[in-house]
């Protein structure tokens, strides 16, 4: 039970390593240069997965402020909404889950599925913002008129990480299957051992 | 201007990589004067920095204005400065030498070399002044994306090398990244001096993820500067790239690599954390042993100048990285004196292997035969690498040598000293036997048919833009070895306050 | 070689594992990463800042763009090595396979009307997505790529020549070129102004509104560079590993 549930809190962290160890055995025991890129390529998207796991939390959203709140944040520098600074958050915390149940991201439209959001949602949203609420104190200061919940949002800088890592792949790959396409055009193979023997028999 | 000096480090290869990229499909003529112009800008603002370091001590440059460690910052102490100098002048020597070996090494190619070439100088200065380890990544990768496609524009040997490379490069860089993201999921930062302040802040002395992290980032990095065991990658793949590329690749890649690591020890880990918590500085000191004496070993089998010149490459990374782990400040000493000395060492002796290759068309030890006769300026330019190499005053070599012995002395790390003298001995035995027939014109024993040079006695010089380089060096090594009191004074001063006192384990 | 891999991968493996007992939970929001100030700064500051409100934008371009610039110049790389380990110039030089002549024969209408459909629709999506990568998923990487696919489209519904014909070798290097210049452009006039490289806070001088437009406004500037450099090198790669190198007949 205890392995299960070790297992389970750590799930991606798990398959990470077992997706990264295939690629890996693939670039250093293959034989074939098409397949030691392909075992490149996994061995690069499990780092991804890696990254990509480090950035997640629980009941967060994707890293881009939604619209409402970036609305509101025009009123509060202009000192309109001041009075009403505890309301406000509760609604901005159950859009939060109701566009986390409707899996709608970013939709602009979120005042319908507000009313939809049922009662038993309702109450995690204000056990949620209750917990947060001693939280919240510290980044009061630094907040320059905005109300954001940092486990709200999941880290947007594992993304930014990952993207630069997705390009440096693609240009690896690129380079690597050139210098396959080279090689098959001067040994008419591509499996290791075949061009390590003509390099041995043949002339240099 | 002399503030954005660190950034124009990098800029002015960068941006003319570009340009050499564009124009260079017009007017092809045009890419070795912006290559040379660039890469003597950035030797400028290199020399710039090194000043403003020793007089102000450590610059942080926040490039996009934003403080670390929400920004990156490029960040230079006395260590990176001094590489930093030393990575440009290299790129630039070897530059020159490019000229007239180009177009035949590389099926006229040359816009896409030079474009290369910059990217690759590019990439090694970007890594050399970085303050931020994932930005170390992304320019780890340009300067291997770089390397990879310089070695493959060779012949098919080299392509076969290349493609070896690029797997091992891309399981190193990997480990690295990999390394990196353990530091980051247990200390959140990014920033190589705040990871190193969370991880005292948290106590992260005994975590398991950093200890991984230090064995990922370490073992990716040896993987990358082919530390013995890990170094299957390099000899072919230097021996047979065109003799232009090999000559930047062998004196920077490897040592940028060493580069890095003592920085991963020194800044992002700290020494306390690597030598004392961890202490298995016992055992890499023997790795190194071994490489030394391997790398040693497979030079003196080999006939090819070229790849035995590249089994001393493995053999050097071995003094190095043994250097490091001696835990003792003459050691590091001698070990960062070490990067700088055998980066314009190697550079003197490729660029030397470089020409006979253009001159002969030879590839083996026996291309040298009467060379003294024939090309006797070559040869004085060779002769001050080659006992740089050995370690003969007042070459550089003797110098670095000296320290890192004084290093495994104070230490009490026999082995280290003997594998060390050893190897020299075995350098001496290579380099005076390419000296014997160079001077005395010994004749091949028979199967070997080169038969080359008919007239022994006319003097035919290597062309002047080969030339220049070789003795550009060769003055800089012999300038490196009687001003090292002053090279010395800057790397303590980087050094002291890591407090790395003898017997530290 | 089979062993020996094994080996490897076990011991990696096995170290792998062993750091991973230590880590926070999946999805812990009190982990270090997701509870020091970097991540944190990020999330909550970033449209104070630089009023944009896709986070990811906004770290990618200016944050950390730095980085950014060079994961461009790594695609740049990538295109140019390409061309340097593939290219054969000239036209002395037959192909691999002489035998196979491609006959210009008239191309299928199915596969013509789907293009003639297709292609627009993919470049102005490509479009949409660079330029509204400010407030939803996306950016000059995912843009580019989109638009080089519509290239790509094109080469692989006709042949690789009718494609070179709207978008020939030298037009795609420049292309990719300006991209990086767009890019580094900025830093460059930042340097100018007075401030650090990159720092487009500075760029008030030159982009009307105040210091938070004046990033907002830059990082758009910035990841339009990024589509160009991204398009013509997509398409490069493409062209130069389907023709192997010769830029005629592509698969």
């Amino acid at each position: 039970m205890v392995a299960i549930e070790a297992l389970a809190d750590k799930f991606n962290y798990w398959v990470y390593i077992v997706i990264m160890m295939i690629g890996l055995y693939a670039m250093v025991s293959k034989n074939n240069l098409i397949k030691k890129l392909i075992g490149m390529s996994v061995f690069q998207t499990a780092i991804i997965l890696f990254y990509v796991s480090i950035g997640y939390k629980d009941e967060a959203t994707i890293p881009i402020l939604y619209h409402d709140q970036v609305h509101g944040a025009h009123h509060a520098e202009e000192g309109d909404h001041s009075d009403e600074g505890a309301h406000h958050d509760e609604t901005h915390a159950m859009e939060a889950i109701a566009k986390e149940a409707t899996h709608h991201g970013n939709d602009h439209a979120v005042d319908a599925d507000h009313a939809e959001v049922d009662e038993h949602e309702a109450d995690h949203v204000i056990d949620a913002h209750v917990m947060h609420n001693e939280s919240d104190h510290a980044f009061e200061a630094g907040h320059g008129g905005l109300d954001i919940d940092p486990n709200q949002f999941e880290n947007p800088l594992v993304h930014v990480l990952m993207l630069t890592a997705i390009v440096v792949g693609v240009a690896t790959l690129g380079v690597g299957l050139a210098i396959t396409q080279k090689l098959y055009g001067e040994f008419g193979t591509i499996e290791e051992h075949e061009i390590i023997e003509q390099l041995r028999t043949g002339n240099d | 201007m002399t503030e954005q000096a660190p950034i124009l480090i990098l800029l002015f290869p960068f941006l003319t990589a570009i340009f050499v990229a564009l124009l260079g499909a017009k007017v092809p003529a045009a890419s070795w004067p912006l290559t040379i112009a660039s890469l003597g800008a950035s030797i400028c603002a290199t020399l710039t920095t090194l000043i403003q370091v020793l007089e102000n001590g450590t610059i942080r440059y926040y490039v996009g204005g934003w403080a670390p460690p929400f920004g990156i910052e490029l960040r230079i102490d006395g260590l990176n400065a001094l590489v930093a100098v030393t990575v440009a002048t290299v790129a630039f020597l070897g530059a020159i030498y490019s000229k007239d070996r180009v177009e035949s090494e590389t099926e006229n190619k040359g816009p896409q070399y030079y474009a290369l070439y910059l990217l690759l100088a590019a990439g090694l200065l970007g890594i050399v002044i970085t303050g931020d380890a994932f930005n170390l990544y992304v320019l780890l990768e340009i300067a291997a994306l770089t390397s990879y496609a310089l070695l493959a524009m060779g012949n098919k040997r080299a392509t076969l090398a290349a493609f070896k490379y690029l797997i091992m490069g891309t399981i190193g860089a990997s480990f690295y990244l990999l390394g990196v993201g353990y530091l980051y999921i247990k200390t959140g930062s990014l920033n190589m001096v705040d990871i190193q302040e969370q991880l005292i802040a948290n106590g992260l002395q005994d975590s398991s993820t950093v200890q991984v992290a230090f064995i990922m980032i370490t073992v990716g990095l040896w993987v990358k500067m082919a530390f013995f065991p890990l170094h299957a990658w390099l000899p072919n793949s230097y021996a047979f790239g065109p003799t232009t590329s090999s000559s930047i690749m062998a004196p920077l890649v490897t040592k940028v690599m060493i580069y890095v690591m003592v920085r991963m020890v020194l800044t992002v880990f700290g020494p306390v954390y690597a030598f004392e918590v961890l202490d298995w500085g016992n055992i890499v000191v023997w790795l190194a042993v071994i490489a030394i004496l391997a790398g040693s070993i497979g030079a003196l089998a080999q006939k090819d100048l070229r790849k035995m010149l590249t089994f001393l490459i493995i053999a050097e990374v071995g003094y190095m990285v043994g250097g490091v782990w001696l835990v003792d400040e003459t050691g590091m000493t001698g070990a960062i004196y070490h990067i700088i000395s055998d980066a314009f060492m190697t550079l003197c002796v490729f660029l030397f292997a470089g020409i006979v290759f253009a001159k002969t068309g030879a590839r083996d030890i026996y291309a040298v035969d009467g060379l003294f006769k024939k090309m006797p300026i070559t040869m004085i330019g060779f002769i001050v690498g080659a006992f740089s190499l050995i370690g003969i005053p007042p070459t550089a070599g003797f110098f670095s040598k000296w320290y890192l012995i004084q290093g495994g002395i104070n230490s009490g790390n026999w082995e280290y000293v003997i594998a060390l003298l050893i190897s020299s001995l075995v350098n001496a035995v290579l380099f005076f036997r390419i000296i014997e027939i160079a001077y005395f014109g010994k004749k091949p024993a028979e199967g070997h048919i080169h038969h080359h040079g008919d007239d022994h006695t006319k003097i035919s010089e290597a062309p002047i833009t080969q030339l220049i380089p070789l003795l550009g060096t060769a003055a800089i090594i012999l300038l490196i070895g009687i001003f090292n009191k002053d090279l010395v004074a800057v790397i303590q001063d980087f050094l002291e306050p890591f407090n790395l006192v003898a017997g530290i384990r | 070689m089979k062993f020996l891999g094994l080996l490897t991968v076990l011991i990696t493996g096995f170290l792998l594992i062993q750091a991973e007992r230590d880590f926070p939970d999946w999805g812990d929001v009190n982990s270090p990463a997701s509870s020091y100030k970097l991540s944190q700064h990020y999330i909550t500051q970033t449209f104070a800042e630089t009023s944009v409100p896709n986070m990811v934008t906004a770290v990618l371009a200016d944050y950390r763009g730095y980085d950014t610039m060079f994961e461009t110049v790594v695609i740049f790389t990538a295109g140019i090595a390409i061309i340097g380990i593939l290219r054969v110039f000239g036209s002395n030089i037959k192909p691999d396979h002489p035998e196979v002549v491609l006959t210009k024969k008239k191309p299928d209408l199915i596969v013509e009307t789907t293009c003639r459909l297709l292609i627009p629709i993919i470049q102005l999506f490509a479009l949409y997505v660079v330029a509204h990568g400010h407030h939803s998923p996306g950016g000059g990487f995912q843009g580019g790529v989109i638009f080089g696919a519509s290239f790509i489209l094109l080469a692989l519904a006709r042949d690789l020549q009718y494609a070179q014909q709207w978008v020939p070798e030298n037009r795609i290097l420049n292309l990719a070129g300006i991209g990086i210049f767009i890019y580094a452009g900025f830093g460059v006039a930042s340097l100018l102004l007075g401030g650090n490289f990159l720092d487009y806070g500075v760029l008030t001088a030159i982009i009307p509104g105040d210091v938070k437009d004046a990033h907002s406004h830059s990082m758009l500037g910035v990841e339009i560079g990024v589509a160009f450099t991204v398009t013509a090198i997509m398409f490069s790669i493409y062209s130069s590993l389907s023709s192997n190198g010769h830029m005629k007949e592509g698969i």
